[in-house]
């Protein structure tokens, strides 16, 4: 099947299989290799992008349905050759060891400093509650968070997600 | 973990999408958030030839109030729930539920509607509506029909839908004066669902005693169900620590309790009793506050 999205800001089309989870499709066709497979059963959130500004697990929609869709990987987050505040972060805090979780960490906590600019440790916690990192003990990760919401804060205004019902 | 080939239909109405349910009988598949189905396709539990996608019907995504209820559309996502201002101030059991469902980003995706379909004996929208006592509405080529919520859970992820009906909306009725409801779960600690979930909701009389009691309680048996020896219980006693104790005690009175790797039958059991008290404490609590607000 025929699907066309936006990824990382550039539209591209391409020829599908109905079966063809996104994660599969974002690596492997779109060569965008940054989004992670872990457990591939939907718990680990490794494979985590955002699908029109929502985070979500590439490993549990299929390509096709992101037809039309604006998806962000981990590569679409640096500007000019400058990383994100986030991904600043978390190298300034030692919020990665391996670094296999990492990327899923930063977009899911990218929707939450979306949602909510400035989050306690305990919401920053929660709002994780969907990724699994094997080594830092989420200490440093949390503390990443923080420190991105910060410097978020002060020199970019943060997206605003549409409000609910 | 690759799920077997089917061929993919985006309906443009909800007419559409029910003709080819019918078309496709027992082979084809609503899809909505997909985060129960796209997993069990990938274990190949589930292999549909045709998935019908519901999530272009965004009409079907709404929550809105009218007259005595609150409306919302199937395709709501569980996020959009957890986050609504209008049910956080008119029925604040929904968005107290929805928080406890998996993680944020299966709150993104996961709807509602697909996840009273699916009827998982271990999710939490089950337990709200049937305490919350919510009309579930159908449409299928045949028409239109409402189920009440005791009627909906049929069996083990076997619901009263019929396989070309697409479920549109969940009716909720709005709380009365004196009346307070609670959410009590005890996540699995690897899934996120419910090892235990109780929604209950109490009215009291202005003497205190109980008017009304709806108790809906998840993860305990085959499908998600009433617990009516626990209102019977209570109706008409003054709702105290003893009384709320005792009626707790019938939470899994007649149940065939699940025993899996987790937890024994015996174990479930006193979970179900457990939660069941704690829900009931928090809503009189609730229901106190109400009265005097
Ligand atoms: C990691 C993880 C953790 C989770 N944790 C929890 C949890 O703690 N608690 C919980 O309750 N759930 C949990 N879930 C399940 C989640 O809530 C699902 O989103 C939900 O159960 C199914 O909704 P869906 O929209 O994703 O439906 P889908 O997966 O798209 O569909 C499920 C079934 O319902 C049918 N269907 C869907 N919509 C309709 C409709 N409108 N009319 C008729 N049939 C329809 C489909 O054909 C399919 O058979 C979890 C899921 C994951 C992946
Ligand atoms: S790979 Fe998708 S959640 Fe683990
Ligand atoms: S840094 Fe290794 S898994 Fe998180």
């Amino acid at each position: 099947m025929k699907i066309r999205m936006n990824v990382n800001g550039n539209w591209r089309e391409d020829d599908v299989e109905p079966r063809t989870l996104l994660v599969h499709y974002l690596r492997d066709v779109a060569g965008l290799t940054g989004t992670h497979v872990g457990c591939e059963t939907s718990i680990c959130g490794a494979c985590t992008v955002l699908l029109n500004q929502e985070a979500v697990k590439s490993c549990t929609v299929f390509a096709v349905q992101a037809n039309g869709a604006q998806v962000t990987t981990i590569e679409g987050l640096a500007r000019e050759g400058k990383l994100h505040p986030l991904q600043q972060s978390f190298w300034e805090e030692h919020g990665l060891q391996c670094g296999f979780c990492t990327p899923g960490m930063i977009l899911v906590a990218h929707q939450l400093l979306c949602r909510n600019p400035h989050p306690t440790q305990e919401e920053i916690r929660k709002g994780l509650e969907g990724n699994l990192c094997r080594c830092t003990g989420y200490q440093h990760i949390v503390k990443a968070v923080q420190s991105a919401a910060s410097k978020m804060s002060a020199t970019e205004p943060v997206r605003a997600v549409a409000a609910a019902g | 973990m690759i799920p077997q080939s089917f061929e993919y239909h985006v309906p443009r109405t909800l007419e559409e999408a029910s003709r080819l349910a019918a078309q496709f009988g027992a082979d084809g598949k609503f899809l909505a958030g997909g985060h129960s189905l796209i997993p069990m396709m990938k274990l190949r539990l589930a292999a549909p030839k045709h998935l019908i996608d519901l999530t272009c019907l965004r009409d079907l995504a709404y929550i809105r109030e009218e007259g005595e209820h609150v409306r919302i559309g199937a395709l709501t996502t569980h996020f959009r729930i957890e986050s609504s201002a209008l049910l956080k101030e008119k029925c604040p059991l929904l968005p107290e539920t929805a928080r406890e469902i998996g993680d944020v980003q299966v709150r993104n995706r996961g709807t509602i509607g697909g996840n009273l379909a699916h009827s998982d004996p271990a999710a939490d929208w089950p337990a709200a509506v049937l305490a919350l006592e919510a009309e579930l509405r159908a449409v299928s080529p045949r028409g239109e029909r409402g189920m009440a919520a005791k009627d909906f859970f049929v069996d083990l992820m076997t619901t009263a839908l019929a396989s070309d009906e697409v479920l549109v909306e969940i009716k909720v009725p709005q709380l009365g004066h004196g009346t307070g409801a609670a959410y009590a779960k005890l996540h699995h600690p690897a899934s996120g669902y419910a090892m235990v979930g109780v929604a209950a909701v109490i009215a009291l009389r202005d003497n205190g005693a109980v008017e009304r009691a709806a108790v809906g309680i998840t993860g305990v048996g085959p499908k998600a169900y009433r617990a009516f020896a626990v209102e019977t219980a209570l109706h008409g006693k003054p709702a105290t620590q003893a009384h709320l104790n005792a009626a707790a005690a019938h939470a899994a009175e007649g149940v065939d309790v699940n025993a899996d790797l987790y937890a024994s039958a015996e174990y479930r059991s006193h979970l179900a009793r457990v939660y069941t008290r704690r829900a009931l404490e928090a809503a009189v609590k609730r229901a106190r506050a109400a009265a005097t607000a």
